[in-house]
């Protein structure tokens, strides 16, 4: 067994492998056939079974800004190297790093069929997004927490490398991917219901098996008094666009919300705006997108009097697989430009 | 309330002349059987099958699976609005046939009923791959309706078992299980330093196939109530339903109720086991607000310090489940929720449709969702064809060479929820 060592490369953005801070952050994808930075402690931590046989550094923002064909650079230097396994990071609370570092890992597992590892801070948006498909251990929100975290992630790629199964989150320490699995237990429900009574009953902890999703619920405001002055704004999560999508919101997992003027315009039609949602079929969106934000009835009510006016601009995001977390961020920007326009209330329009 | 249930060990089935009980062998008159099935004139054919552990044998689409028992002493009979008189039943003597079942098939009634595969991974699954299978395979006369249809089948299937019950009427059980409880004020008394704890036992209620009885009575035209556990050993309960089979109660899982056995098991050590509250999971959010209400009402009166929540079904009945949650621990009573997952074939999407803050504490039996492989097997009981359409089952299940391709929900008892097996989900 340790005959042969695990190969193992090492991925860095530009900070961590000390090339430089933020004006080094968009340098293209280099490699080296040494250990470089946090390597060296990886290195005494991965011992005698594991050998980093090169490293893959990139610059955060070169990477942000062209993820296809920067993951696709970084693939081909890692595939030089020959390796058994790919650990990425740590990326602490580095947004940009952390996004990377998860890309990374997912495309070493998609496209060159190997085991892939990579550390961060539960918060750090790249935990959302790559969660589910790469294995990601948790780590303090700064580099302090280096020292600690590098032995386990040490321990758990070489269980990966080893082609161990991997047990449930609890056990292995990495952060849980929400994806639910069937196991054959000793104890039948009856009786593991029981005992959680029992511990609930008694004040005692236990572990649920089945954790409730986050909650969020948000009470709803009191109804608007007076309609007749109040500005109304419309906001949707169906896609709706200025004809092109020039903010290129993505038709799935979005990552952006756009905001379009309605001044002049009496209504939405095929030559002035279209849908970017990937989710439902377009066609009657893109016919008339007055059927997902209803403009055209908003400006008979304003027209009527029976409302103020319709704010002077719409925002528009794809509901389509988009994580809450993108989704909370996003509602706390528009409601902060809403408010600071004056908007008294909101029209949420969905798909 | 004292009930001694005398279980007979069965460890083989076989034909004979006579319907008998020897030795730990079930013999079963197939011909006294059929006829008697085929009382009912809605009922074209009945051919009786022997399925047992280990066997090359799958059948489906499974309707209901029922225990054989007779009642030895005490009023009533067993499966009383059904095969016996409405009497209270619970007290006195029960003999089961412990480890024989009636297993009812033949032509599928919607579309949903399920598969018990007697070996290979299926086997894993289903606690009746461990039992010797008395297998009804019946066609109903042309041109019966579906409710008539059903409703044939599964008095059948309650005829069947008390008829194999009897043999076991004058022979002397290997066990005796006895159950005693007495009145509220009596219980409550007896332990007044220990947590009291009720069980709130949902039942599904919602239409043709989705359907249970109490005493006779469809669940879904009844008010929650208070039901004596030991009227449960006696088939007070009944299953009309076999719909996503993985996660219905089949008559079996409601005579041996799992959760009942283990509120018995610590009653008096560290909990006092007050009763059961029985309640439904109807469609209409009217219903399902009324009996969620109701339930936690009743445990409240009882003076519930805790209660454990069996789920019967998932989708719309998650709703049922967390109101029942929801209203329980706004009482103050401590609960824990018994039910199974719909995560997706990936398991990746929401468990549950409906979900609360409140439920902290729940136990999974698994994610229905998940892909299983069945092999073929030697001997189909039943109609294979069905597995396309059976729930689980999809376009393109069934193989040429008959092995399948399906979601673990087409396994009857897979993902039971009253916790009757060992599978559970996990999050990794």
């Amino acid at each position: 067994m340790a005959e042969k060592k695990f190969r193992v490369v090492h991925y860095l953005n530009q900070f961590f492998a000390q090339i430089g801070g933020e004006e080094k952050a968009n340098i293209p994808p280099e490699s080296r056939a040494e250990v470089v930075g946090p390597g060296l402690g990886l290195k005494a931590a991965l011992g005698q079974e594991a050998e980093i046989v090169g490293t893959v550094i990139c610059g955060d923002s070169y990477f942000g800004e062209n993820m296809e064909a920067a993951s696709a650079e970084v693939l081909n230097l890692i595939k030089e190297f020959e390796p058994d396994l790919v650990i990425a990071g740590p990326a602490f609370n580095a947004g940009r790093y952390g996004a990377a570092c998860g890309a990374v890992c997912a495309a070493v597992q998609r496209e060159l069929n190997l085991p892939a590892v990579t550390a961060m801070y539960p918060e750090n948006p790249g935990t959302d997004i790559y969660k589910k498909e790469v294995y990601i251990l948790p780590t303090g929100g700064s580099a302090a927490s280096m020292r600690k975290v590098l032995p386990k992630l040490a321990a758990f790629a070489l269980k990966l490398a080893r082609g161990e199964a991997i047990g449930d989150p609890a056990e292995e320490g990495y952060i849980a991917r929400g994806i639910r699995k069937n196991i054959m237990t000793h104890k039948p429900g009856a009786e593991r219901a029981m005992e959680m009574l029992l511990a609930k009953i008694k004040g005692q902890p236990f572990t649920t098996e089945l954790p409730m999703p986050a909650f969020d619920r948000v009470a709803p405001n009191p109804p608007v008094k007076d309609m007749a002055q109040a500005t109304i704004a419309l906001v949707t999560s169906g896609g709706i666009v200025a004809k092109g999508n020039p903010d290129h919101i993505e038709a799935s997992s979005a990552s952006k919300f756009g905001k379009y003027s309605l001044a002049g315009l009496d209504n939405m039609t095929s030559e002035t705006h279209e849908t970017a949602h990937g989710g439902y079929d377009p066609t009657y969106a893109n016919d008339d997108p007055d059927r997902v934000v209803p403009l055209d009835v908003m400006r008979d009510l304003e027209r009527e009097g029976k409302i103020g006016k319709v704010f002077e601009y719409f925002y528009a995001t794809v509901g389509n697989g988009t994580s809450v977390a993108n989704a909370a961020k996003f509602g706390a920007e528009i409601a902060k430009e809403l408010k600071e326009g004056g908007v008294t209330a909101v029209i949420l329009t969905s798909t | 309330m004292r009930l001694e249930l005398g279980k007979i060990k069965i460890r083989d089935v076989a034909f004979g002349s006579q319907t008998k009980v020897e030795a730990g062998t079930l013999y079963v008159n197939k011909d006294e059987l059929a006829a008697l099935v085929l009382e009912d004139p809605t009922i074209k054919s009945c051919t009786v099958h022997l399925a047992k552990p280990g066997q090359e044998v799958r059948i489906i689409p499974v309707k209901d699976v029922i225990e054989p028992r007779c009642k030895v002493s005490g009023p009533g009979g067993i499966f009383p609005g059904f095969v016996s008189k409405v009497d209270t039943v619970g007290s006195g003597r029960t003999h089961v046939l412990s480890g024989a079942a009636v297993v009812t098939t033949g032509k599928i009634v919607g579309f949903q009923e399920g598969i018990i595969d007697m070996t290979g991974p299926g086997a894993d699954y289903t606690p009746f791959s461990k039992t010797c299978n008395v297998v009804l395979d019946m066609d109903p006369v042309d041109g019966l309706g579906k409710r008539e249809h059903e409703k044939a089948v599964r008095l059948a299937g309650l005829k069947a078992a008390v008829y194999l019950g009897e043999a076991g009427k004058d022979v002397e059980p290997d066990e005796i299980e006895t159950y005693d409880q007495g009145s509220f004020l009596e219980t409550a008394a007896k332990y007044p330093d220990l947590p009291k704890v009720v069980y709130i036992y949902m039942l599904q209620s919602q239409g043709l196939l989705h359907d249970t009885w109490v005493y006779g009575i469809d669940a879904k035209r009844t008010l929650p109530s208070i039901i004596h556990p030991n009227e449960l050993f006696d088939g007070a309960i009944v299953s009309g339903n076999c719909v996503s089979a993985c996660d219905k109660n089949t008559t079996f899982h409601h005579l041996n109720n799992p959760v009942v056995k283990q509120l018995f098991k610590h009653h008096g050590q560290d909990i006092c086991f007050l009763g059961v509250v029985i309640t439904n999971e109807n469609v209409t959010l009217q219903d399902k607000e009324r009996s969620s209400s109701y339930a936690s009402k009743l445990a409240k009166m009882l003076g519930a310090d805790a209660a454990i929540v069996s789920e019967e079904g998932f989708g719309n009945p998650d709703a049922d489940l967390i109101m029942n949650c929801n209203k329980l621990e706004s009482y103050g009573i401590k609960t824990v929720l018994l039910t199974d997952e719909y995560a997706g074939r990936d398991g990746a999407s929401q468990s549950l449709a409906d979900i609360s803050p409140k439920a902290d504490a729940v136990v999974s039996a698994g994610n229905a969702n998940e892909i299983i492989q069945l092999p073929p097997m030697k001997t189909v009981i039943g109609d294979l064809a069905v597995a396309d359409i059976i729930a689980g089952g999809f376009d393109g299940s069934k193989a040429a060479d008959g092995s399948l391709t399906v979601e673990l929900q087409v396994i009857t008892g897979a993902t039971n929820e009253l916790g009757y097996s060992n599978l559970r989900g996990i999050g990794f």
